[in-house]
């Protein structure tokens, strides 16, 4: 590191020092704002409060909103995981014929507009006579975590030893208990890691929810309902500040599961 | 089923890609027998012990042990056990908990299940090691508990995929002795895959040699050394000189530039042969002696318990490997390059292999 604090080594610095603000100060005025004792988001702070954090509890349709996104969001990452890891498997573990042209065609649903995806799936849904509802935005939740999950499992499965599961077989468990013994063990870190992941997207989406959502809204749909009441939007502000910390908190810990995940790895061929 | 064909390989095929990776196999395994399946890499032995074990399905032929049929039946059936030439270790289980993965089926009480697998530690030497993780041990450790975690299951065959290729040389020859100590004791046929054809001589019984998925040879290591069967055999197990050769009368070959050599041959009179020699079975001497033939010193190396020499011989290309034991205590030179000697050999150490 000493090696570069050249002038080359300064500038690079200060691109990175100011490449982090540029990501972060503009989020940082979110819990800055949430403490702020004014209904109007601008500066001069005026004085620190509190009453946002108590605005928030009290808003039983907010709590609601959100009571709704967590259902969405462990309902769609519980099953868009459980859809990933039979085809995780089988993509990392057998010869399957075109397997590289399926992997292609569901990452391609990654780079498909969500507001196309969303479209398409409404004038599915109208065309099929669904009623839209909590759970059709769990049906399109999933169409875009699928891909997410199979990502994050497939690295997973490809790090340990097809001998393993062999060396199971051999020593008398089926296919079944196989998995059960050494396989979920052997990619729970995985697992977890794309359940939290699958979770976040869901959570985090606006745009299919815009479009596949009924009488009940998701949080992103409701927040967005509330920019019209101004008074309101420090209680919102207080929310996406706890929203922040939880979902970074999430986020370290899905990722450091990841990579230590591959940490064990190395070592096991290493050794 | 006599204990000769405790395990029949009986004409078994595997294809990978429409490639024959094991081609028409053909062999008995005894019952206690250490077997081992020797051959370069890509010879298909690994391919024809995952068949025995049921990692992979024949495309032809059926595999019977103790003679039940079991072609194509999974492997959690099995009768056999295998180690890995990975080990496969359970990283996720301490060495207790891998060695019982075999026996939690088998419902033993604790005491009964903690005493097996207490037992299995005793006799990889490795006692007070069951809370260990499989990434604190060593590589010969993990090894040996690879070999507790099969045998603990008392299996009717035991089978090993090159389980020393990953350790040193020194580690590698200790276990060697101790691998067929182990299987003397436990009596468990052993079927072991290897390339390295030191190993399989020093461990084996019998040896079946593999080339391009092909059973060339399957013999005990004495005669595979002394006898082999082909030029590919020869050639592979150890170092060996060939000499192409006519029959002119019964017994008596006309071997080019070795002149007339006199040879117990049942080949008729006119036929091309080829003679082989190993190169320790070859005498040098400084002075003359009958029926030996001429030749000069290219090059020497001195090895200790014995020398290496290569020797030009008038009238052929290839030189001529010939190897002795240092009997006597050579302080000044031996045979040295340049050198004119004269080699011969006992007329029944010349191996007669079909002209190909």
């Amino acid at each position: 590191m000493r090696n570069n604090a050249g002038r080359g080594g300064i500038g690079l610095f200060a691109y990175a020092i100011f490449y982090l603000a540029f990501l972060y100060v503009p989020v940082l005025f979110l819990p800055l704002f949430s403490f702020n004792d004014s209904v109007f988001i601008s500066f001069p702070l005026t004085g620190f409060t509190t009453q946002w954090y108590g605005q928030m509890l009290a808003d039983g349709a907010m709590l609601h909103a959100l009571g709704n996104s967590l259902q969405v969001g462990a309902i769609a990452s519980l099953v868009s995981t459980m859809l990933a890891i039979p085809t995780a498997k089988a993509l990392t573990r057998y010869r399957v014929p075109g397997g590289a042209t399926i992997l292609g065609i569901v990452n391609l649903s990654l780079f498909i507009p969500e507001i196309v995806l969303g479209i398409s799936l409404l004038i599915l849904l109208n065309t099929a006579g669904v009623p839209r509802s909590l759970a059709t935005i769990m049906l399109g939740h999933i169409v875009v975590c699928v891909p997410f999950a199979i990502t994050v499992l497939m690295s997973r499965f490809d790090g340990f030893d097809k001998n393993l599961e062999e060396a199971s077989l051999d020593l008398g468990e089926n296919g079944w208990m196989t998995f059960w013994r050494v396989t979920f063990p052997l990619v729970l870190p995985g697992i977890i890691s794309s359940l939290l992941l699958s979770f976040m997207v869901s959570f985090d989406d606006f745009m299919i929810a815009f479009f596949l959502s009924g009488d009940e809204a998701t949080l992103p749909i409701y927040i967005w309902g509330q920019m019209r009441f101004p008074y309101k939007l420090p209680a919102v502000l207080a929310l996406g500040a706890l929203i922040l910390i939880v979902s970074t908190v999430l986020v370290v810990f899905a990722e450091s599961l990841r990579s230590r995940g591959l940490k064990d790895r190395h070592k096991m061929v290493g050794a | 089923m006599s204990d000769e064909d405790f395990i029949r390989i009986d004409h078994v095929t595997k294809r990978f890609s429409g490639i024959a990776a094991v081609d028409d196999a053909n062999l008995s395994i005894h019952r206690g027998e250490f077997f081992s399946l020797l051959g370069p890499s890509g010879c298909g032995k690994t391919t024809l012990l995952r068949m025995i074990a049921g990692f992979e399905f024949p495309a032809m032929g059926e595999i019977y042990v103790e003679g039940a049929r079991i072609t194509d039946v999974p492997p959690h059936l099995r009768p056999s056990n295998m180690v890995f030439q990975s080990y496969a270790i359970f990283p996720h289980l301490n060495v207790f908990d891998n060695i019982a993965y075999g026996l939690r089926r088998a419902r033993l009480s604790k005491a009964e299940l903690a005493g097996r697998v207490n037992d299995a530690l005793a006799m990889i030497k490795l006692e007070g090691f069951g809370a260990r993780r499989a990434d604190e041990l060593s590589g010969g450790q993990r090894q040996r508990v690879a070999l507790a975690r099969a045998l603990v299951c008392r299996p009717k065959v035991l089978l090993l995929d090159e389980p020393l290729g990953a350790l040193d040389k020194r580690l590698r020859e200790s276990m060697q002795i101790e691998l067929r100590q182990l299987q003397k004791s436990v009596g468990i046929t052993f079927v072991f895959v290897t390339h390295d054809q030191e190993e399989a001589l020093s461990m084996s019984d019998r040896i079946a040699v593999m080339s391009g998925g092909k059973i060339l040879q399957i013999a005990t290591p004495r005669v595979l050394y002394e006898q082999p069967n082909c030029r590919e055999v020869a050639d592979f197990i150890g170092t060996i000189n060939f000499f192409d050769g006519r029959v002119v009368a019964p017994n008596t070959i006309d071997a080019g530039p070795l002149g007339t050599v006199r040879i117990a041959s049942a080949e008729p009179a006119g036929a091309k042969i080829l003679l082989a020699l190993r190169p320790e079975k070859i005498a040098l001497t400084a002075d003359p002696v009958p029926n030996a033939i001429q030749g000069s010193v290219v090059a020497a190396a001195y090895l200790g318990e014995r020398s290496h020499y290569t020797i030009a011989v008038p009238g052929r290309s290839e030189p001529v490997a010939v190897s002795g034991q240092n009997a006597e205590k050579i302080v000044t030179r031996g045979h040295a390059p340049g050198d004119t000697v004269y080699l011969s050999w006992a007329a029944d150490a010349v191996v007669v292999l079909p002209c190909d």
